[in-house]
């Protein structure tokens, strides 16, 4: 059978963008266009009778919204739903509603044109503002605005979306992604967004595939083409020809079978033949994700990524939002345990900190921002701490590059607790602090830092980056960013080494242990755990269970002898042929 | 008439959730209240007016407040604002 890149070499009719929810879909494609509303301007007769209009037309947008936020809760968490509360208020505004009804009597125009030159009015001001967020929130107040005018019109939302569709669109609104939902859409493509956009979150959270960020997918597919999605790898076939089809056909009935002997894993456990036990553990972006989790059998959080958070609201979550969004996730995942990390951010990642670095990557990031920002950092960890009532609740510190910044972090998390206690509120005296090991500097001093906490978890992509330095979004030097160079696989074993003897556990958390080729290293060389996004867990919990212990750990001293990435790879995939593994990643 | 000079102190700026706070506090008062800032100037108990302010961190605002609870409402709002909206 031929290869992806075949099917690519001899075809253009695909579109790229980012793969933002994994999966294989073939289906009709439903363009969803924003229906440009027809405004009569013209004038009335009947006053009264207008401003009926208006205030039924406001009544029913407000029932509407309130259905949609009830949704949006349900399915992106109270937090995030907070959007579309400030929209119902907007419908209650006394200042823009006494305006409207003013004009409507003074001018005896339509009721629409007056709602869409108020409204737009703000718009505008919205627009012309030099920060980004204002044009995303004018846009916001766009879905608001045309509400009301398709209820002065009486005309429904949309009626005509067809079941089972693969939707593609320019952007969508939360309301939209929220509808589509509903019409059981089987897939979403955007012009914009990245995988934090709405359309890549519910797509994650509902399992369905998607690729975001194709630029001009809107305007090359015709409502009712065939579309064939790969989220694995953020391509779109437009109307696809027979090869592909069959193709594809053929990837989609293997991937559920491989689904279906997968899922036939769930309940049992990370465990080689030879009855070690791996605590297979799941990355969390959003806390959606936390059905794919359980349905993926997870034997708990190993990764939660707080900043995310800021990343879809927009803005820091104070305390009570955080109690609320970590509690949900704890609550659900008991009597496993989740590992909630402090928030990763960077002078390049978010714009609330708007550092001029020069190298973001050696800035103020992790918890060097934190220790500049105690108040903020204070917050999280009150709200982390409040969570883990339930003692199952670790707190996790990104970035770690020298031994005060620990000592500092656990007066801060001391004082926390005097406040906590204070207040009568009520945690867990004895919840886990671990570190990330991600710096080099870190990683060298494994055992000293190790005596301060109670574990330690390495991400290795940023180690990666750090040890080889490079950058690996950069083209001309990526090639470098080698998963399994000799002097990263020696670096692991010495962390976990370095580690045990301080007797703390050792995990993984980066992307290197969701490669299934990795995971008899990873194993061998004698990691206690492996966290990996959710959909990789069943791929890496079959790896474990066709793996025998003793022979990992030789296949793991084998390769600590090479000296070349090349001759490490080698052996791994002569180490997977010998003992007849299986790898799923190759039928992907 | 209590009039009234604020920096937003908080990194975020003045975004959607205070935004819809300072609302929320304002509708419990009867007097009225407005917000400068740069030459625009809208009425506090507009949700949509306040949250056409780009009021980022650092910009400074001018309120107003006039009427019989005015002196409450100033130290609730003010109050609100000058602390950061409850963030940091």
């Amino acid at each position: 059978m031929k290869g992806l890149k075949e099917i690519l070499k001899h075809s253009g009719n695909y579109i790229t963008g980012i793969a933002a929810a994994p999966g294989l879909t073939i289906g009709k494609a439903y363009v969803f266009t924003k229906e440009v509303l027809e405004i009569n301007h013209n004038e009335i007769t009947d006053i009264d009778d207008a401003i009926i209009l208006f205030n039924e037309a406001l009544e029913k947008s407000h029932k509407e919204l309130k259905k949609i936020f009830g949704f949006a809760k349900e399915k992106m968490g109270e937090v995030r739903a907070a959007i579309f509360e400030a929209h119902l208020m907007i419908l209650d505004d006394p200042v823009l509603i006494g305006n409207i009804t003013e004009r409507i009597k003074k001018e005896k125009r339509y009721p629409e044109f007056i709602v869409d030159d108020e409204i737009s009015k703000y718009q505008q001001l919205m627009f012309g503002a030099s920060e980004h967020y204002m044009k995303e929130r004018a846009l916001d107040i766009e879905d608001i605005k045309n509400r009301i005018i398709r209820n002065l019109q009486k005309k429904r939302w949309q009626s005509k979306i067809p079941l089972d569709a693969i939707v593609v669109s320019g952007n969508l609104t939360p309301a939209d992604t929220i509808l589509f939902t509903k019409s059981s859409s089987i897939g979403y493509i955007t012009d914009h967004g990245g995988l934090t956009s709405h359309a890549a979150i519910i797509a994650r959270s509902l399992n369905l595939p998607a690729v975001v960020g194709t630029h001009n997918a809107s305007e090359k597919i015709n409502d009712g083409d065939l579309l064939i999605i790969d989220g694995f790898h953020g391509i779109v076939f437009v109307n696809p020809d027979e090869n592909q089809v069959k193709y594809f056909t053929q990837k989609i009935s293997h991937l559920f079978e491989i689904n279906k002997e997968l899922q036939g894993l769930k309940e049992l456990p990370a465990e080689t033949f030879d009855g070690r036990k791996i605590n297979l553990l799941a990355n969390v972006d959003v806390t959606g994700e936390i059905d794919l989790v359980i349905s993926k059998g997870a034997k708990g959080i190993g990764l939660f990524r707080t900043e995310q958070i800021i990343e879809e609201i927009g803005e820091f979550p104070d305390e009570e939002e955080q109690v609320k969004i970590y509690t949900t996730l704890a609550d659900r995942i008991y009597p496993e345990n989740i590992t909630i990390r402090a928030f990763d951010i960077g002078g390049d990642k978010v714009r609330q900190f708007d550092l001029q670095e020069a190298n973001p990557f050696l800035g103020l990031r992790g918890v060097r921002l934190l220790l500049e920002n105690e108040n903020l950092f204070k917050i999280q960890i009150r709200a982390v701490l409040r969570a883990s009532v339930h003692k199952n609740v670790n707190f996790m510190i990104p970035m770690v590059s020298t031994l005060q910044e620990i000592k500092r972090t656990k007066i801060l998390i001391d004082e926390c607790k005097s406040e906590l206690h204070k207040e009568k509120i009520p945690f867990d005296t004895h919840m886990k602090l671990g570190i990330m090991i991600e710096v080099p500097s870190a990683a060298v001093m494994s055992r000293d830092y190790a005596a301060e906490v109670d574990f330690l978890s390495i991400g290795t992509n940023d180690l990666i980056q750090y040890l080889m330095a490079v950058d690996r979004g950069n083209d001309y030097v990526s090639n470098l960013y080698q998963e399994f160079h000799p002097s990263v696989i020696r670096t692991l074993s010495h962390i976990v080494h370095e580690g045990k003897k301080s007797h703390v556990t050792v995990s993984i958390c980066g992307e290197m242990a969701a490669d299934t080729l990795a995971v008899p290293l990873l194993v061998g060389i004698g990691l206690d755990s492996l966290s990996v996004s959710p959909s990789a867990i069943p791929s890496v919990k079959r790896t474990i269970r066709a793996l025998n212990y003793s022979k990992a750990k030789q296949l793991a001293e084998e390769c600590l002898n090479l000296s070349s990435e090349e001759q490490i790879v080698k052996t791994i995939e002569k180490f997977f042929k010998d003992n007849l593994i299986q790898r799923t990643r190759n039928i992907l | 008439m209590i009039e009234t000079r604020v920096k937003i102190v908080n990194k975020a700026g003045l975004h959607t959730r205070p935004a819809a706070t300072i609302v929320k506090f304002a509708s419990k008062y009867k007097s009225e209240f407005f917000i400068s800032k740069d030459g625009l100037h809208i009425n506090g108990k507009s949700i949509i007016g306040v949250m056409t302010l780009a009021a980022e961190m650092g910009s400074e605002l001018i309120l107003t407040f006039e009427g019989e609870d005015e002196q409450q409402m100033n130290d609730e709002i003010s109050g609100y604002i000058r602390g950061g909206f409850d963030e940091l």
